[in-house]
Protein backbone atom coordinates (compact mmCIF):
# COMPACT_ATOMS: atom_id res chain seq x y z
CA UNK A 1 0.00 0.00 0.00
CA UNK A 2 1.34 3.34 -1.16
CA UNK A 3 1.34 6.86 1.40
CA UNK A 4 -0.16 9.97 -0.61
CA UNK A 5 -0.20 13.46 1.15
CA UNK A 6 -3.43 15.48 0.91
CA UNK A 7 -2.57 18.73 0.79
CA UNK A 8 -5.61 20.73 1.89
CA UNK A 9 -5.28 24.41 -0.02
CA UNK A 10 -8.15 27.15 0.39
CA UNK A 11 -9.08 31.09 -1.09
CA UNK A 12 -8.02 33.55 1.20
CA UNK A 13 -10.10 36.58 2.03
CA UNK A 14 -9.04 38.75 3.96
CA UNK A 15 -12.35 40.95 4.22
CA UNK A 16 -14.17 37.91 4.86
CA UNK A 17 -16.14 37.90 8.60
CA UNK A 18 -14.50 35.27 10.86
CA UNK A 19 -16.57 32.27 11.15
CA UNK A 20 -18.83 31.96 14.62
CA UNK A 21 -17.68 29.50 17.55
CA UNK A 22 -20.94 27.54 16.26
CA UNK A 23 -19.26 27.39 12.92
CA UNK A 24 -15.90 26.65 14.05
CA UNK A 25 -17.41 23.78 15.91
CA UNK A 26 -19.53 23.01 13.32
CA UNK A 27 -16.31 22.65 11.24
CA UNK A 28 -14.21 20.72 13.55
CA UNK A 29 -17.32 18.07 13.78
CA UNK A 30 -17.46 18.00 10.05
CA UNK A 31 -13.08 17.40 9.85
CA UNK A 32 -13.20 14.73 12.95
CA UNK A 33 -15.94 12.80 11.08
CA UNK A 34 -14.40 12.91 7.65
CA UNK A 35 -10.66 11.81 9.35
CA UNK A 36 -12.88 9.60 11.40
CA UNK A 37 -13.99 7.97 8.65
CA UNK A 38 -11.04 7.46 6.20
CA UNK A 39 -9.36 5.96 10.08
CA UNK A 40 -12.11 4.02 10.04
CA UNK A 41 -11.47 2.10 6.97
CA UNK A 42 -7.63 1.98 7.75
CA UNK A 43 -7.19 4.43 5.28
CA UNK A 44 -5.68 7.31 7.24
CA UNK A 45 -1.84 7.21 8.43
CA UNK A 46 -1.49 10.61 10.10
CA UNK A 47 -4.68 12.88 10.52
CA UNK A 48 -1.45 15.94 9.74
CA UNK A 49 -1.77 19.09 11.47
CA UNK A 50 -3.68 22.60 10.04
CA UNK A 51 -1.40 25.19 9.57
CA UNK A 52 -1.79 29.05 10.88
CA UNK A 53 -2.45 31.63 8.42
CA UNK A 54 0.98 33.54 9.37
CA UNK A 55 3.99 32.76 7.15
CA UNK A 56 7.36 33.96 5.76
CA UNK A 57 8.37 32.65 2.28
CA UNK A 58 12.13 32.58 2.52
CA UNK A 59 14.31 33.32 -1.00
CA UNK A 60 17.55 33.69 -2.68
CA UNK A 61 19.43 36.19 -1.51
CA UNK A 62 18.52 36.68 1.59
CA UNK A 63 14.97 37.82 0.62
CA UNK A 64 11.78 36.94 3.25
CA UNK A 65 8.46 38.09 2.25
CA UNK A 66 5.74 38.22 4.75
CA UNK A 67 3.07 35.87 4.23
CA UNK A 68 2.73 33.75 1.41
CA UNK A 69 0.28 34.77 -0.28
CA UNK A 70 1.98 38.21 -1.84
CA UNK A 71 1.79 36.11 -5.21
CA UNK A 72 -0.95 33.80 -4.60
CA UNK A 73 -4.34 33.81 -3.47
CA UNK A 74 -4.49 30.42 -2.35
CA UNK A 75 -2.75 29.13 0.81
CA UNK A 76 -2.19 25.89 2.48
CA UNK A 77 -4.44 25.14 5.19
CA UNK A 78 -3.07 21.99 6.35
CA UNK A 79 -2.24 18.10 5.53
CA UNK A 80 -2.51 14.47 6.07
CA UNK A 81 -1.23 11.65 4.94
CA UNK A 82 -3.68 8.49 3.62
CA UNK A 83 -3.06 4.92 2.52
CA UNK A 84 -4.21 3.83 -1.02
CA UNK A 85 -3.28 1.39 -3.64
CA UNK A 86 -3.43 3.82 -6.14
CA UNK A 87 -3.41 7.67 -7.51
CA UNK A 88 -7.39 7.46 -8.27
CA UNK A 89 -8.29 5.64 -5.01
CA UNK A 90 -6.18 8.31 -3.20
CA UNK A 91 -8.36 10.78 -5.10
CA UNK A 92 -11.43 9.08 -4.08
CA UNK A 93 -10.80 9.45 -0.76
CA UNK A 94 -10.11 13.37 -1.34
CA UNK A 95 -13.77 13.42 -2.03
CA UNK A 96 -15.22 14.02 1.01
CA UNK A 97 -12.82 16.28 2.21
CA UNK A 98 -14.41 19.29 4.00
CA UNK A 99 -12.67 22.01 2.83
CA UNK A 100 -13.89 21.47 -0.84
CA UNK A 101 -17.36 22.76 0.98
CA UNK A 102 -15.55 25.84 1.23
CA UNK A 103 -14.75 26.16 -2.05
CA UNK A 104 -10.83 24.94 -1.49
CA UNK A 105 -9.10 21.72 -3.55
CA UNK A 106 -6.91 18.98 -2.19
CA UNK A 107 -4.18 18.27 -4.03
CA UNK A 108 -3.31 14.49 -3.88
CA UNK A 109 0.31 13.55 -4.35
CA UNK A 110 2.07 10.28 -3.41
CA UNK A 111 5.20 9.76 -1.17
CA UNK A 112 8.02 8.57 -2.69
CA UNK A 113 10.29 6.52 -0.49
CA UNK A 114 13.93 6.32 -0.68
CA UNK B 1 -17.42 -6.18 43.25
CA UNK B 2 -14.45 -6.28 45.75
CA UNK B 3 -11.33 -4.86 44.38
CA UNK B 4 -9.15 -6.61 46.81
CA UNK B 5 -9.88 -10.21 48.50
CA UNK B 6 -10.37 -9.78 52.01
CA UNK B 7 -10.34 -11.80 55.07
CA UNK B 8 -13.19 -14.17 55.95
CA UNK B 9 -10.78 -16.91 56.54
CA UNK B 10 -12.25 -17.89 60.11
CA UNK B 11 -15.47 -18.46 58.87
CA UNK B 12 -13.94 -20.84 55.92
CA UNK B 13 -14.24 -24.60 55.78
CA UNK B 14 -11.20 -26.33 55.92
CA UNK B 15 -11.92 -27.30 52.38
CA UNK B 16 -12.41 -23.99 51.04
CA UNK B 17 -9.59 -22.66 53.11
CA UNK B 18 -6.82 -23.99 50.85
CA UNK B 19 -7.99 -23.00 47.86
CA UNK B 20 -8.86 -19.64 49.17
CA UNK B 21 -5.48 -19.23 50.43
CA UNK B 22 -4.04 -20.67 47.11
CA UNK B 23 -5.51 -18.09 45.13
CA UNK B 24 -3.94 -15.18 47.89
CA UNK B 25 -0.93 -16.52 49.14
CA UNK B 26 0.47 -18.33 46.63
CA UNK B 27 1.12 -15.24 43.71
CA UNK B 28 2.59 -13.39 46.70
CA UNK B 29 5.19 -15.88 48.36
CA UNK B 30 5.96 -16.89 44.20
CA UNK B 31 6.52 -12.81 43.32
CA UNK B 32 9.26 -12.52 46.52
CA UNK B 33 11.31 -15.65 45.88
CA UNK B 34 11.19 -14.92 42.36
CA UNK B 35 12.88 -11.78 42.73
CA UNK B 36 14.86 -13.13 45.46
CA UNK B 37 16.25 -15.91 43.26
CA UNK B 38 16.08 -14.26 39.78
CA UNK B 39 14.24 -15.79 36.71
CA UNK B 40 16.77 -18.18 35.90
CA UNK B 41 15.79 -19.71 39.05
CA UNK B 42 11.66 -19.63 38.14
CA UNK B 43 11.02 -23.05 38.84
CA UNK B 44 12.95 -23.25 42.25
CA UNK B 45 10.86 -20.58 43.34
CA UNK B 46 7.79 -22.47 42.51
CA UNK B 47 8.49 -25.85 43.68
CA UNK B 48 9.25 -24.61 46.81
CA UNK B 49 5.57 -22.92 47.21
CA UNK B 50 3.93 -25.29 46.13
CA UNK B 51 5.68 -27.68 48.44
CA UNK B 52 4.82 -25.44 50.58
CA UNK B 53 0.60 -26.06 50.11
CA UNK B 54 1.31 -29.82 49.95
CA UNK B 55 2.66 -29.82 53.17
CA UNK B 56 -0.53 -27.62 54.61
CA UNK B 57 -2.88 -29.59 53.27
CA UNK B 58 -1.30 -32.62 54.36
CA UNK B 59 -0.84 -31.37 57.97
CA UNK B 60 -4.15 -28.85 58.60
CA UNK B 61 -6.10 -32.29 57.86
CA UNK B 62 -4.54 -34.25 60.10
CA UNK B 63 -3.64 -31.79 63.02
CA UNK B 64 -6.58 -29.06 62.62
CA UNK B 65 -5.91 -25.63 60.99
CA UNK B 66 -2.89 -23.53 62.57
CA UNK B 67 -4.32 -20.06 64.57
CA UNK B 68 -2.98 -17.63 61.75
CA UNK B 69 -3.07 -19.91 58.10
CA UNK B 70 -0.95 -17.35 56.49
CA UNK B 71 1.87 -16.99 58.73
CA UNK B 72 2.40 -20.78 59.04
CA UNK B 73 2.19 -20.88 55.05
CA UNK B 74 4.76 -17.66 55.20
CA UNK B 75 7.13 -19.45 57.60
CA UNK B 76 7.25 -22.38 56.11
CA UNK B 77 8.04 -21.40 52.90
CA UNK B 78 10.70 -19.34 54.43
CA UNK B 79 12.38 -22.62 56.10
CA UNK B 80 12.01 -24.86 53.27
CA UNK B 81 14.06 -21.74 50.96
CA UNK B 82 16.78 -21.82 54.30
CA UNK B 83 16.68 -25.51 53.64
CA UNK B 84 17.16 -25.32 50.13
CA UNK B 85 19.69 -22.78 49.99
CA UNK B 86 21.81 -24.48 52.37
CA UNK B 87 21.17 -28.26 50.74
CA UNK B 88 21.59 -27.31 46.80
CA UNK B 89 24.86 -25.37 45.54
CA UNK B 90 22.20 -23.35 43.87
CA UNK B 91 23.25 -21.25 47.18
CA UNK B 92 26.95 -20.91 47.05
CA UNK B 93 27.52 -20.58 43.26
CA UNK B 94 24.41 -18.25 42.77
CA UNK B 95 22.40 -17.11 44.66
CA UNK B 96 25.17 -15.63 47.80
CA UNK B 97 26.97 -14.36 44.83
CA UNK B 98 24.42 -12.33 43.37
CA UNK B 99 22.74 -11.14 46.35
CA UNK B 100 24.45 -10.68 49.47
CA UNK B 101 27.83 -10.52 48.02
CA UNK B 102 29.01 -13.75 49.46
CA UNK B 103 29.93 -12.98 52.81
CA UNK B 104 26.37 -14.59 54.74
CA UNK B 105 25.24 -18.14 55.25
CA UNK B 106 21.70 -19.43 54.17
CA UNK B 107 20.31 -19.16 57.13
CA UNK B 108 20.87 -15.07 57.25
CA UNK B 109 19.26 -14.54 54.24
CA UNK B 110 16.38 -13.02 54.85
CA UNK B 111 12.76 -13.76 53.11
CA UNK B 112 11.21 -10.55 53.44
CA UNK B 113 6.74 -11.71 53.05
CA UNK B 114 6.07 -8.24 54.29
CA UNK B 115 3.29 -6.77 52.84
CA UNK B 116 5.38 -3.82 51.07
CA UNK B 117 8.09 -6.28 49.70
CA UNK B 118 5.04 -8.48 48.18
CA UNK B 119 3.87 -5.54 46.21
CA UNK B 120 7.57 -4.46 45.27
CA UNK B 121 7.98 -8.18 44.15
CA UNK B 122 4.83 -8.28 42.18
CA UNK B 123 5.18 -5.29 40.62
CA UNK B 124 9.11 -6.55 39.34
CA UNK B 125 7.52 -9.34 38.43
CA UNK B 126 4.92 -7.79 36.04
CA UNK B 127 7.42 -5.66 34.50
CA UNK B 128 9.41 -8.76 33.70
CA UNK B 129 6.91 -10.84 32.50
CA UNK B 130 5.57 -7.95 30.26
CA UNK B 131 8.89 -8.79 27.98
CA UNK B 132 8.50 -8.17 24.35
CA UNK B 133 10.46 -11.53 24.01
CA UNK B 134 7.30 -13.58 24.50
CA UNK B 135 4.06 -13.10 22.43
CA UNK B 136 0.95 -11.18 24.25
CA UNK B 137 -1.09 -15.08 24.43
CA UNK B 138 2.25 -16.16 26.82
CA UNK B 139 2.46 -12.74 28.50
CA UNK B 140 -1.43 -13.33 29.72
CA UNK B 141 -0.81 -16.85 30.12
CA UNK B 142 2.02 -16.40 32.80
CA UNK B 143 0.58 -13.08 34.41
CA UNK B 144 -2.29 -15.09 35.26
CA UNK B 145 0.04 -18.51 36.36
CA UNK B 146 2.61 -16.67 38.40
CA UNK B 147 0.93 -12.68 39.23
CA UNK B 148 -2.78 -14.09 40.12
CA UNK B 149 -2.28 -17.82 41.31
CA UNK B 150 -4.35 -19.67 38.34
CA UNK B 151 -4.13 -23.20 37.71
CA UNK B 152 -3.14 -24.76 34.24
CA UNK B 153 -6.51 -26.17 33.81
CA UNK B 154 -8.20 -22.43 34.95
CA UNK B 155 -6.17 -21.00 31.99
CA UNK B 156 -6.39 -24.08 29.70
CA UNK B 157 -10.90 -23.52 30.29
CA UNK B 158 -10.30 -19.63 29.52
CA UNK B 159 -8.36 -20.10 26.06
CA UNK B 160 -10.81 -22.75 25.24
CA UNK B 161 -7.86 -25.24 24.80
CA UNK B 162 -6.34 -27.94 27.21
CA UNK B 163 -3.90 -28.30 29.57
CA UNK B 164 -1.19 -29.51 27.75
CA UNK B 165 -1.21 -26.68 25.35
CA UNK B 166 -1.05 -24.25 28.07
CA UNK B 167 1.37 -26.08 29.91
CA UNK B 168 3.93 -25.99 26.88
CA UNK B 169 3.18 -22.38 26.48
CA UNK B 170 3.93 -21.35 30.26
CA UNK B 171 6.93 -23.70 29.65
CA UNK B 172 8.55 -22.05 26.13
CA UNK B 173 7.40 -18.20 27.66
CA UNK B 174 9.75 -19.08 30.58
CA UNK B 175 12.62 -20.50 29.36
CA UNK B 176 12.63 -17.65 26.95
CA UNK B 177 12.63 -15.15 29.81
CA UNK B 178 15.40 -17.10 30.94
CA UNK B 179 17.69 -17.32 28.00
CA UNK B 180 17.04 -13.34 27.58
CA UNK B 181 18.45 -13.25 31.35
CA UNK B 182 15.42 -10.56 32.29
CA UNK B 183 15.79 -8.89 35.48
CA UNK B 184 12.81 -9.15 38.24
CA UNK B 185 14.09 -6.03 40.01
CA UNK B 186 12.00 -2.47 41.02
CA UNK B 187 10.96 -0.67 38.01
CA UNK B 188 13.39 2.26 37.59
CA UNK B 189 12.57 5.55 35.91
CA UNK B 190 13.37 4.52 32.66
CA UNK B 191 11.65 0.91 32.70
CA UNK B 192 8.23 2.70 33.36
CA UNK B 193 8.80 4.68 30.01
CA UNK B 194 9.70 2.01 27.93
CA UNK B 195 7.73 -1.25 29.63
CA UNK B 196 4.99 0.40 31.30
CA UNK B 197 3.08 0.88 28.02
CA UNK B 198 3.74 -3.13 27.37
CA UNK B 199 2.64 -3.72 30.68
CA UNK B 200 -0.42 -2.09 30.37
CA UNK B 201 -1.30 -4.04 27.38
CA UNK B 202 -1.15 -7.28 29.04
CA UNK B 203 -3.10 -5.84 31.94
CA UNK B 204 -6.11 -4.63 29.59
CA UNK B 205 -5.93 -8.18 27.34
CA UNK B 206 -6.51 -10.06 30.47
CA UNK B 207 -9.06 -7.87 32.08
CA UNK B 208 -10.80 -8.52 28.39
CA UNK B 209 -9.96 -12.37 28.36
CA UNK B 210 -12.48 -12.29 31.53
CA UNK B 211 -14.64 -9.81 29.70
CA UNK B 212 -14.92 -11.22 26.34
CA UNK B 213 -13.85 -14.63 26.64
CA UNK B 214 -16.42 -17.32 25.25
CA UNK B 215 -15.90 -19.48 28.33
CA UNK B 216 -19.11 -20.85 29.60
CA UNK B 217 -17.42 -20.39 33.23
CA UNK B 218 -18.61 -17.27 34.57
CA UNK B 219 -17.33 -17.67 38.28
CA UNK B 220 -13.80 -17.76 36.58
CA UNK B 221 -14.34 -14.67 33.93
CA UNK B 222 -15.44 -12.61 36.74
CA UNK B 223 -12.46 -13.44 38.49
CA UNK B 224 -9.71 -12.61 35.68
CA UNK B 225 -11.40 -9.34 35.45
CA UNK B 226 -10.63 -8.59 39.20
CA UNK B 227 -7.44 -10.14 39.01
CA UNK B 228 -6.82 -7.60 35.91
CA UNK B 229 -8.28 -4.52 38.49
CA UNK B 230 -6.20 -5.77 41.28
CA UNK B 231 -3.21 -5.34 39.03
CA UNK B 232 -3.62 -2.24 37.92
CA UNK B 233 -4.73 -1.13 40.83
CA UNK B 234 -1.18 -1.88 42.16
CA UNK B 235 0.24 0.19 39.72
CA UNK B 236 -2.23 3.35 40.08
CA UNK B 237 -1.15 3.03 44.06
CA UNK B 238 2.44 3.16 43.55
CA UNK B 239 3.73 6.68 43.20
CA UNK B 240 6.79 5.73 40.63
CA UNK B 241 3.98 4.16 38.34
CA UNK B 242 0.90 5.88 38.82
CA UNK B 243 1.03 7.60 35.71
CA UNK B 244 -2.04 9.12 33.51
CA UNK B 245 -2.90 6.32 31.44
CA UNK B 246 -2.73 3.65 34.58
CA UNK B 247 -5.75 5.80 36.01
CA UNK B 248 -7.71 6.22 32.41
CA UNK B 249 -7.27 2.26 32.11
CA UNK B 250 -8.40 1.74 35.87
CA UNK B 251 -10.96 3.93 34.94
CA UNK B 252 -12.07 1.85 31.90
CA UNK B 253 -12.15 -1.44 33.83
CA UNK B 254 -14.33 -0.13 36.58
CA UNK B 255 -16.94 1.18 34.25
CA UNK B 256 -17.29 -2.09 32.06
CA UNK B 257 -17.34 -4.44 35.44
CA UNK B 258 -20.53 -2.27 36.51
CA UNK B 259 -22.24 -4.18 34.12
CA UNK B 260 -20.91 -7.27 34.81
CA UNK B 261 -24.15 -8.39 37.05
CA UNK B 262 -26.14 -7.08 34.08
CA UNK B 263 -24.59 -8.31 31.40
CA UNK B 264 -24.73 -11.79 31.96
CA UNK B 265 -28.02 -14.49 32.24
CA UNK B 266 -28.61 -17.12 34.29
CA UNK B 267 -26.63 -19.02 31.06
CA UNK B 268 -23.69 -16.75 31.18
CA UNK B 269 -24.77 -15.68 27.68
CA UNK B 270 -24.56 -12.06 26.84
CA UNK B 271 -27.49 -9.43 27.35
CA UNK B 272 -27.26 -6.45 24.83
CA UNK B 273 -26.66 -2.93 26.19
CA UNK B 274 -30.02 -1.61 25.19
CA UNK B 275 -31.36 -4.95 27.18
CA UNK B 276 -29.55 -4.68 30.14
CA UNK B 277 -31.31 -4.06 33.43
CA UNK B 278 -29.61 -0.56 34.49
CA UNK B 279 -30.56 -1.02 38.18
CA UNK B 280 -28.20 -4.07 38.31
CA UNK B 281 -25.32 -1.76 37.24
CA UNK B 282 -23.11 -0.95 40.23
CA UNK B 283 -22.96 2.44 40.97
CA UNK B 284 -19.95 2.15 43.40
CA UNK B 285 -17.92 0.72 40.56
CA UNK B 286 -19.14 4.04 38.41
CA UNK B 287 -18.20 6.63 40.82
CA UNK B 288 -14.55 4.75 41.56
CA UNK B 289 -14.46 4.82 37.46
CA UNK B 290 -14.97 8.33 37.33
CA UNK B 291 -12.73 9.25 40.47
CA UNK B 292 -9.73 8.06 38.68
CA UNK B 293 -11.28 9.10 34.98
CA UNK B 294 -10.63 12.72 37.30
CA UNK B 295 -6.81 11.82 37.91
CA UNK B 296 -6.52 10.79 34.19
CA UNK B 297 -7.07 13.92 33.14
CA UNK B 298 -3.78 15.36 35.04
CA UNK B 299 -1.33 16.05 32.41
CA UNK B 300 -1.74 16.71 28.60
CA UNK B 301 -1.45 12.89 27.14
CA UNK B 302 -4.59 11.24 26.04
CA UNK B 303 -4.16 7.53 25.32
CA UNK B 304 -6.22 4.75 23.91
CA UNK B 305 -7.20 4.46 27.60
CA UNK B 306 -8.57 8.11 28.18
CA UNK B 307 -10.84 7.89 25.21
CA UNK B 308 -11.94 4.13 25.49
CA UNK B 309 -12.66 5.55 29.81
CA UNK B 310 -14.75 7.94 28.30
CA UNK B 311 -16.72 6.49 25.85
CA UNK B 312 -17.30 3.88 28.12
CA UNK B 313 -18.09 6.70 30.61
CA UNK B 314 -20.82 8.08 28.02
CA UNK B 315 -22.36 4.07 28.27
CA UNK B 316 -23.21 4.81 31.89
CA UNK B 317 -25.87 7.09 30.90
CA UNK B 318 -28.28 4.76 29.41
CA UNK B 319 -30.67 7.53 28.04
CA UNK B 320 -29.95 8.15 24.07
CA UNK B 321 -29.66 11.83 23.67
CA UNK B 322 -27.55 13.79 20.92
CA UNK B 323 -25.21 15.01 22.97
CA UNK B 324 -24.03 11.03 24.37
CA UNK B 325 -23.81 9.97 20.50
CA UNK B 326 -21.92 13.11 19.26
CA UNK B 327 -19.68 12.75 22.24
CA UNK B 328 -19.10 9.14 21.78
CA UNK B 329 -18.87 9.54 18.11
CA UNK B 330 -16.08 12.46 18.10
CA UNK B 331 -14.20 9.78 20.74
CA UNK B 332 -14.31 6.66 18.23
CA UNK B 333 -13.34 9.48 15.57
CA UNK B 334 -10.09 10.45 17.65
CA UNK B 335 -9.84 6.69 18.92
CA UNK B 336 -9.30 5.45 15.30
CA UNK B 337 -6.57 8.29 14.27
CA UNK B 338 -4.78 6.46 17.22
CA UNK B 339 -5.18 3.26 16.50
CA UNK B 340 -7.04 1.35 14.38
CA UNK B 341 -9.19 -1.56 15.02
CA UNK B 342 -11.88 -3.24 13.08
CA UNK B 343 -14.35 -3.43 16.29
CA UNK B 344 -14.04 0.56 16.97
CA UNK B 345 -14.43 1.31 12.87
CA UNK B 346 -17.93 -0.64 13.48
CA UNK B 347 -18.64 0.57 16.87
CA UNK B 348 -17.63 4.35 15.32
CA UNK B 349 -20.34 3.48 12.84
CA UNK B 350 -22.66 2.45 14.91
CA UNK B 351 -22.36 5.96 17.27
CA UNK B 352 -22.57 7.58 13.70
CA UNK B 353 -25.98 6.24 12.63
CA UNK B 354 -26.81 7.71 16.08
CA UNK B 355 -25.62 11.31 15.71
CA UNK B 356 -25.68 11.69 11.99
CA UNK B 357 -28.58 9.35 10.79
CA UNK B 358 -28.56 5.87 9.54
CA UNK B 359 -28.10 7.11 5.74
CA UNK B 360 -24.51 8.25 6.32
CA UNK B 361 -24.06 5.28 8.10
CA UNK B 362 -24.92 2.87 5.88
CA UNK B 363 -22.54 4.32 3.12
CA UNK B 364 -19.96 4.93 5.81
CA UNK B 365 -20.40 1.29 6.67
CA UNK B 366 -20.59 0.21 3.54
CA UNK B 367 -16.80 1.20 2.78
CA UNK B 368 -15.30 -0.78 5.84
CA UNK B 369 -15.02 -4.03 3.91
CA UNK B 370 -15.18 -6.79 6.50
CA UNK B 371 -17.02 -8.94 4.87
CA UNK B 372 -15.86 -11.59 6.47
CA UNK B 373 -16.46 -9.94 9.54
CA UNK B 374 -20.14 -11.41 11.61
CA UNK B 375 -20.37 -7.89 13.78
CA UNK B 376 -19.90 -6.29 10.54
CA UNK B 377 -23.44 -7.77 8.80
CA UNK B 378 -25.31 -7.27 12.25
CA UNK B 379 -24.39 -3.70 12.13
CA UNK B 380 -25.57 -3.08 8.48
CA UNK B 381 -29.05 -5.61 9.45
CA UNK B 382 -29.36 -2.95 12.51
CA UNK B 383 -28.77 -0.04 9.91
CA UNK B 384 -30.98 -1.52 7.78
CA UNK B 385 -33.85 -1.95 9.65
CA UNK B 386 -37.01 0.41 9.21
CA UNK B 387 -35.42 1.38 5.71
CA UNK B 388 -34.89 -1.68 3.63
CA UNK B 389 -35.87 -4.58 6.16
CA UNK B 390 -35.25 -7.09 2.79
CA UNK B 391 -31.72 -5.86 2.81
CA UNK B 392 -31.58 -5.84 6.73
CA UNK B 393 -32.94 -9.84 6.43
CA UNK B 394 -29.79 -10.91 4.33
CA UNK B 395 -27.14 -9.11 6.36
CA UNK B 396 -28.60 -11.08 9.55
CA UNK B 397 -28.76 -14.36 7.24
CA UNK B 398 -24.90 -13.38 6.38
CA UNK B 399 -24.01 -12.72 9.89
CA UNK B 400 -25.21 -16.34 11.42
CA UNK B 401 -23.90 -17.92 8.74
CA UNK B 402 -20.62 -16.13 9.61
CA UNK B 403 -20.73 -16.86 13.73
CA UNK B 404 -19.32 -19.98 15.53
CA UNK B 405 -21.36 -19.03 18.75
CA UNK B 406 -24.53 -20.96 19.23
CA UNK B 407 -25.67 -17.72 21.98
CA UNK B 408 -24.59 -15.35 18.85
CA UNK B 409 -26.60 -17.40 16.35
CA UNK B 410 -29.89 -17.56 18.22
CA UNK B 411 -29.86 -13.70 19.36
CA UNK B 412 -29.59 -13.18 15.53
CA UNK B 413 -32.46 -15.43 14.37
CA UNK B 414 -34.34 -13.61 17.10
CA UNK B 415 -34.00 -10.64 15.58
CA UNK B 416 -34.17 -11.43 12.19
CA UNK B 417 -37.48 -13.08 12.76
CA UNK B 418 -38.94 -10.29 14.40
CA UNK B 419 -38.68 -8.33 10.68
CA UNK B 420 -39.76 -11.08 9.04
CA UNK B 421 -43.18 -11.52 10.54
Amino acid sequence: MKEFLLIFRMQVDANAVPPSPEQMQASMKQWQDWLGGLAAQNKLSAAGNRLGMEGSVVKPAGVVTNGPYVEITEVIGGYSIIKADTLEEAAGLAKGCPILAVNGNVEVRQIMTM
Amino acid sequence: MPLQHCGGILFMEENELIPHLFRTEYRKIIAVLCKLFGIEHIEIAEDITSDTFLRASELWGIKGIPENPTAWLYTVAKNKTKDYLKHHSLFSQKIAKDIQHNTITADEIEIDLSGKNINDSELAMMFAICDPCINAEAQIGLALSLLCGFGVEEIADAFLTNKEVIYKRLTRAKQKLKTQCIQIAGPGANDINNRLPLVLVTLYLLFNEGYYSASQNSALRRDFCVEAMRLTLLLAENDTTAKPEVHALLALMCFHASRFEARLNQEAEIILYEDQDETLWNRELIDRGRYYLNLASRGTDVSKYHLEAAIAWWHTNKEDTQEKWEGILQLYNKLLQTAYSPIAALNRTYALAKANGKEQAIAEAEKLQLNSNHLYHSLLGNLYTGLDNKRAVQHYQTAIGLTKSRTVKAALTQTMNRLMY
